[in-house]
């Protein structure tokens, strides 16, 4: 029965793949592919699920494939099946079950009636193989497809400005969530010396004796556990990312950011509970970091005059209040109230259009002038001043960009002297010289030694920022990108002695997508000339088939597993030593900015009104 | 000394604002209009230009799919052909027929609206909408909310600047982020052009300043406006104007750019390399503009064309039966033009009559309970009656889950662990087993269906809040024998004469009062239908009629019913006071009534995906139940979509064409009404009302993204008075494209059956119904009873008409011609 796992998410990938094949106008097809795929998922796991509870319930581990092996290092795919998972995949078959159903006359003739379908199951196969992971490899790949399929259903109306900017918003926050786990994964990595499954992390015995001497570390993976969840489960300070992720047709926000997706966090961290149960200090910061996420939505949750934002705010206040569930080590309940507000805020959100005529009855019955509520009781200056903070979400929204995009832009603008022309006249030596050092570490004295990748990575982060903060050109925004990877892995190779074939590995498939990408760019150019990032352009109205490919090559690029460069990335980690922190931070830091910068180029340039269409497109405040 | 007069009269500029603005109401008041109505005074092509060339609207289809619709044969060559020879003469024909299928054309330049304001972005590289709308915006839905927050704002009717001023005197906080918009706001003394001093600068450009900066999102505006204008229609009124949202705006204009810059940055004015071109300054028509009208043209004849020839090959029996088995009285709507051809079909020996919805009968509706009253007849009147219900049996439904208890934390907490599994059973239900619920707007629960109602007034005294409860017997009298008479139903009444109002039942669907009667203020048209009939039975009422020579016999009962257009499906109200053997009557009708409306959903089917047609009726008629109860069905039923025509005369006028669901038809009879004073009242409201219903049509279809309210997939209901996308989005008036996908956007033909003098002498009594005909925002048509010729209202004058078309198809069975096809259909004789 233990091999039947895999293919809870071979379902799911094959009704993808087919649903790609269909050509759009086929609605029927489409929407039985996605009927057909999702209906077997949901009735085989029925079935599977019955046997597990006839056979005892035991948790089941299955290590599947080994996808890459040195002598210190392996990466494989590994399944993990027990109870969380067997909560979490039922609420989400059973969901996105009745979802498919729904959508199918409910978006008959819309335009891109296809790409929802194709999106829906491509965030379900992410959502499987995070739920049924076993490492922490194994959910990363689920992750990044439930980060880029959640792109592509915000900015589903992607001819309007407001889908596309949110999408973009969202996809930041989803980045840094990312990176929480890139960096978890690094420092377990150096913990155990492996990459560790779910079902050893749960041995008390074997964890605790590796924490015992590494506190330090362990409370390190903790946050960064944590940071993911919250990020992904909009915790403060991220709360204000889930009603702006309301932008596609209403069954798609029901179901994923009603629901699923923004359980997530609490997966993750009940995933991990087992790891973090002893460290007291870490349980009490979840706790408080639910319980003030919990007060501060309810308060923003009751101001709010529209019926989506209000019911995402409440959302993220159950979710607070489920963190403090998991902290406290009520795992059942948590399962239990994660799948009650799962299923009350799809439905909420589903009959949310029928709000206008059944509370405007109310109204014209139960008419009262000014409902009392138990602010009013408090002092005027404080009721006003609360009032006044729920409205403006406590700055949440902007919270973001004063303190961590907006620094990253100032630096990125103090670069503006660098040219295509410049870099290159200052990169490539440099580079060279770079690779000289490394054919001849021996000769590099010990304590520069030390600093060099230190150095290198940070002429990465450097890169990365520019292409973050270009307005101008595009092409150049693009290469640097490339660039910085090639630092990177430079800056890695000082690490180990010069690794080739990891090397290769890694920038393969950047070099594959980058060249790609670059080419779509080319040849959009030749079509429209002109094309900056100031703002959005629109273009896959006109071009949806290089928007196609050169969406392959952002994804490639950042290193999602399309190319073998999602091992690279993974492996690059695996090589910063653990007293290396600053490394690790430059790397992660670069990784991040290079997502969203990717990300942002595909949305500037392709995405939002087409700016040769103005007749045709909605204003840009719709 | 004088000071230098001003050339910024900030009354002058709000009240051409609001001229231009959305005239939207609030959802629950959803009325049709004429979208572009600041244009009706000037021609309709001229009009439509300008507002394209000033708002970058799209008034037409585009070249693409007038080619298309020509390649498809939905434009005839043979009028396209003539409109191009009337247009530019024969010896022009040729360029311009190339011109018009094969000539390419640039896109049109930038529309004016806005360009002013975007020297923000150009020349000082901030982005003021990004950092002004979304606070703006939530205030404003946070203000005007109707009750959908938990925690209301904490001062209301005050007025907005006042509430806004009172909370940020006495608050910790802020609305603002700096202080000098702050000190701005609470200065009693500040007034909008101080404000526009500091950003504009050059007083000259404050006009277009505050068109970009109100037009940058005109549906918070036009809601701000229309609810300053008609502070009723929230039934929580707020005091809000659109002068207090400019002062607002602005001062958070000021902010953000403070905040930018500190409090020191030079005003637009001064940045301005080149004047932008004027708002209102003359448009040009440029060629590819002359293109699309004649594409119009041709799109538009080529439908009327066809109906003109089928009105002249008709034979017609002029003769009205002596002998009905009964009559019966519907709206004008176009939905009901299938029902009645069906009535006729089963019961060959019925008559209908077609008049507006409310059936004369003007009042504001109170419910059982209610706290309110509702006006249920045209949106222009204001009645001075109140009709009340009493003693109601049913008892309204509540639903837990629009209860705002799930979203505090605590009782959030238990709902969501014990309803929470419900709603995921409840869930699966309805997409499996759709059924009504609470959350479904029901046009039965409009009024319970054995109350009574206070419709007679025994006592003048008898007054609440300045509105008479019921009306006199004369008050009765003048209205049922001025609908009796408009109609033409002053003798032979049938022992039964029905009398079927409209409403309609949806689920998720906020534009729901759309959906409804429009002639009764976008309700359910069952009080209405129910007040006439009790006011036509009345025996004091029937004395003073038949001293007006009206006479109607003792057995002649009116029954009142109302049909649902999304169900298909009729209630009758007071059967109780049937005579027994007007009871037996009404049984055999009442089964007529049903096979009609099984029949009616099977013709109405052929446009949904989801129904085969050619299922039997009684099927069809179960699925398109189950439909409009359905959570995930955007389309319950197609309202007024590929609405075209409006035909003003008798019945056998149309009797035998098939007109597909097109036609509004209102009965008259110009033998009564010689003079043409009958037909003044009847043309009033048709202007308006079919008009305004199909120009909202048109408008949303040809463009749906700024005239339209875009797909409604992704709304968001906003404060129970509006819907946006997203929640930081610009409210969205107009209709979605659920509604108007199959519609065909062309004019309005109206077709008056009399002779064309007396139709131009009636016209041309009111410039405000004459404005409708002579700017060509509506087609005119006289067809002369005696002679049957046609004459086309062009320039100010009745000119003959004479059908290109001189054969049109037949058929003897509707029923295979509406299987046949779920796109329109032409004109048919049937046979």
């Amino acid at each position: 029965m233990i091999s039947l796992i895999p293919l809870f998410i071979f379902i799911p990938l094959l009704g993808f793949i087919i649903s790609l094949l269909i050509p759009g106008k086929k609605e029927n097809l489409l929407s039985m592919a996605a009927f057909v795929s999702v209906g077997a998922h949901f009735i085989l796991f029925i079935i599977f699920l019955f046997y597990w509870f006839l056979n005892g319930r035991v948790a089941l581990n299955l290590k599947e494939i080994v996808i890459y092996q040195t002598s210190n290092y392996e990466f494989y795919l590994d399944f993990y099946f027990d109870k969380i998972t067997a909560v979490y995949l039922f609420v989400g078959s059973f969901l996105t079950f009745l979802v498919t159903i729904y959508s199918r006359a409910y978006l008959h003739r819309e335009k891109g009636y296809k790409r929802f379908f194709n999106t829906i199951l491509f965030f379900y196969l992410g959502y499987t193989i995070t739920i049924i992971s076993g490492n922490f490899e194994t959910l990363f790949i689920g992750w990044e497809i439930l980060g880029i399929s959640s792109f592509l259903l915000i900015a589903f109306y992607r001819d309007r400005y407001l889908p596309v900017k949110n999408a973009v918003k969202v996809f930041s926050i989803y980045r840094i969530s990312d990176i929480g786990l890139i960096l978890a994964m690094w420092a377990t990595h150096h913990l155990w010396h492996e990459n560790i499954t779910f079902l050893k992390l749960s041995n008390y015995e074997l964890a605790h004796e590796h924490l015992q001497n590494h506190t330090w570390i362990g409370i390190f993976i903790s946050l960064m556990i944590l940071l993911t969840a919250a990020a992904k489960s909009a915790q403060l300070p991220f709360s204000s990312w889930l009603p702006r992720a309301m932008e596609g047709p209403t069954p798609s926000s029901a179901i994923f950011y009603g629901s699923l997706s923004v359980h997530l966090g609490v997966f993750l961290l009940l995933r991990t509970f087992p790891f973090w149960e002893y460290q007291l200090s870490v349980r009490i910061f979840i706790s408080l970091l639910g319980l003030f996420t919990a007060i501060v939505a309810s308060g923003i949750a009751r101001v709010q005059s529209s019926v989506k934002s209000q019911i995402a705010y409440a959302s993220i206040a159950q979710i607070g209040l489920i963190f403090i569930e998991v902290a406290a080590g009520f795992e059942n309940l948590a399962l239990f109230h994660f799948a009650g507000n799962a299923f009350l805020r799809t439905y909420q959100l589903l009959v949310s259009p029928s709000v206008v005529s059944y509370l405007i009855r109310e109204q014209f019955y139960n008419f009262s002038p000014r409902a009392h509520t138990i602010e009013d009781s408090f002092p005027k200056r404080l009721e006003y001043s609360f009032y006044i903070l729920c409205l403006k979400e406590f700055n949440l929204d902007s919270f973001m960009y004063r303190f961590f995009w907006n620094p990253f832009k100032r630096a990125g603008k103090r670069l503006d002297f660098l040219t295509v022309k410049r870099a290159f006249i200052f990169f490539v030596p440099a580079y060279l010289v770079g690779l000289v050092f490394v054919f001849n570490e021996a000769y590099i004295p010990e304590n520069l030694h030390e600093y060099l990748p230190v150095f290198f990575a940070l002429i990465g982060l450097v890169m990365v920022l520019k292409s973050f903060t270009e307005r101008k050109n595009v092409q150049m925004s693009w290469l640097l990108l490339i660039m910085n990877h090639f630092w990177i892995a430079l800056a890695i190779s000082f690490n180990e002695h010069f690794n080739y074939s990891q090397n290769v590995l890694y920038l393969s498939g950047i070099v594959v997508c980058g060249m790609l990408g670059y080419l779509c760019l080319r040849r959009l150019k030749i079509f429209e000339t002109n094309i900056d990032l100031d703002q959005f352009h629109g273009h896959s109205h006109k071009h949806p088939k290089i928007a196609f490919v050169f969406l392959l090559s952002c994804l490639g690029l950042t290193g999602f597993p399309i190319t073998p460069t999602f091992l690279g990335e993974d492996l690059i980690f695996s090589h910063i030593h653990e007293n290396q922190s600053m490394l690790a931070l430059f790397v992660s830091l670069s990784f991040i900015i290079d997502g969203i910068s990717v990300i942002r180029i595909y949305a500037r340039v392709f995405l939002g009104p087409h700016v040769k269409s103005v007749y045709d497109m909605a204003y840009r405040s719709s | 000394m004088k000071a230098h007069p001003s050339s910024f009269d900030e009354h002058e500029v709000i009240h051409d604002l609001k001229h231009y603005l959305p005239a939207q109401a609030p959802l629950k008041d959803f009325i049709h209009h004429n979208t572009l109505h600041a244009f009706q005074n000037q021609k309709f092509y001229e009009g439509t230009r300008n507002a394209s060339e000033i708002f970058g609207y799209k008034v037409s289809l585009s070249l693409f799919e007038y080619r298309e619709l020509f390649h498809q044969h939905k434009i005839r060559k043979d009028i396209l052909e003539k409109i191009i020879t009337d247009r530019k003469g024969i010896e022009n024909s040729k360029v311009w027929h190339d011109k018009l299928l094969v000539n390419d054309y640039h896109h049109p330049d930038l529309p004016r609206i806005g360009a002013l304001r975007a020297n923000w972005k150009k020349q000082y590289k901030i982005d003021l909408d990004s950092l002004v709308h979304p606070i703006l915006f939530r205030l404003l839905c946070s203000y005007l909310d109707q009750g959908i927050a938990i925690w209301n704002f904490p001062v209301s009717h005050k007025g907005f600047i006042t509430s806004l001023r009172e909370m940020e005197s006495n608050s910790f906080t802020s609305f603002f982020r700096t202080k000098r918009a702050k000190d701005l706001l609470l200065n009693h003394d500040t007034k909008i052009e101080h404000l526009l001093k500091f950003l504009v600068g050059d007083e000259s450009l404050y006009k277009q300043y505050l068109f970009d900066q109100q037009f940058a999102h005109q549906g918070w505006s036009g809601m701000v406006s229309a609810v300053e204008d008609q502070p009723q229609t929230l039934l929580d009124h707020k005091k809000i104007t659109l002068h207090e949202l400019i002062f607002f705006e602005t001062l958070l204009e000021i902010d953000s750019l403070d905040f930018q810059f500190g409090e020191i940055w030079a005003p637009l004015s001064a940045k301005l390399s080149e004047r932008p071109v004027g708002l209102f300054a003359p448009t040009t028509e440029t060629e590819l503009i002359e293109v699309l009208e004649i594409w119009q043209d041709a799109f538009e004849w080529s439908f009327y064309d066809e109906v003109l020839a089928g009105i002249e090959l008709e034979k017609i029996t002029t003769k009205r039966n002596t002998e009905s088995s009964f009559q019966s009285l519907f709206c004008i709507d176009d939905r009901e033009c299938s029902f009645r051809r069906y009535l006729e079909e089963f019961d060959p020996s019925c008559e209908t009559f077609g008049t507006p919805g409310f059936f004369g009968v003007e009042f504001f509706y109170q419910p059982e309970f209610g706290k309110f009253y509702t006006k249920v007849c045209p949106a222009p009147v204001t009645p001075k009656y109140l009709i009340k219900e009493i003693g109601t049996t049913e008892k309204r439904e509540t639903d837990v889950y629009f209860s705002k208890h799930s979203h505090s934390f605590h009782s959030g907490w238990i709902i969501s662990q014990t309803l929470g599994f419900w709603s995921a059973f409840r869930l699966f239900l309805n997409i499996f087993r759709p059924s009504t619920s609470p959350a479904t707007a029901s046009s039965f629960k409009h009024m319970d269906r054995f109350s009574k109602l206070t419709i007679e007034n025994k006592n003048i005294a008898d007054v609440e809040n300045d509105l008479q409860i019921g009306f006199t017997i004369d008050e009765m009298v003048t209205r049922v024998e001025g609908v009796l008479k408009s109609i033409g139903l002053i003798e032979n009444f049938a022992s039964i004469i029905y009398v079927v109002g409209h409403g309609s039942s949806s689920v998720n669907n906020p534009h729901y009062a759309a959906y409804d009667c429009g002639a009764c203020s976008g309700r359910a048209g069952s009080v209405n239908s129910r007040v006439f009939s009790n006011m036509a039975n009345h025996l004091k009422v029937r004395e003073v009629l038949a001293t007006k020579g009206i006479h109607i016999p003792d057995e002649t009962q009116f029954v009142g019913a109302l049909h649902d257009t999304t169900r298909d499906e009729i209630a009758f109200y007071d059967e109780h006071s049937l005579s027994p053997k007007n009871v037996l009557a009404h049984k055999k009708n009442i089964a007529t009534f049903y096979t009609v409306l099984n029949h009616n959903s099977k013709e109405r089917s052929r446009r949904f995906e989801s129904i085969n047609t050619k299922l039997s009726a009684e099927k069809i008629h179960e699925k398109i139940l189950r439909r409009s109860v359905s959570l995930f069905e955007p389309r319950p039923e197609l309202n007024h979509a590929t609405n075209a025509l409006c035909i003003v005369g008798r019945r056998n006028l149309t009797k035998h064409l098939f007109l597909d669901r097109r036609a509004f038809l209102n009965s008259y009879d110009y033998e009564i009404d010689p003079e043409g004073k009958i037909l003044l009242n009847i043309m009033k409201p048709l202007g308006p009302v079919c008009g305004g219903i199909n120009l909202e049509y048109y408008f949303s279809r040809v463009d749906n993204q700024k005239l339209g309210a875009g797909t409604k997939l992704p709304h968001n209901v906003m404060g129970l008075f509006g819907v946006a996308n997203g929640i930081d989005g610009d409210l969205r008036p107009g209709l979605p494209s659920q509604m108007i996908e199959v519609h065909d956007p062309i004019r309005l033909m109206i077709i008056v059956e009399h002779f064309p003098e007396v139709v131009l002498k009636t016209i041309k009594t009111l410039p405000e119904v004459y404005e409708w005909y002579i700017n060509e925002w509506i087609h005119l048509i006289a067809v002369n009873p005696e002679t049957k010729k046609l004459f086309e209202f062009k320039n100010g004058d009745f000119v003959s008409y004479i059908p290109i078309k001189k054969q049109i198809d037949t058929t003897s069975n509707v029923e295979t011609l509406t299987e046949s096809s779920p796109e329109n259909i032409s004109v048919h004789l049937i046979k």
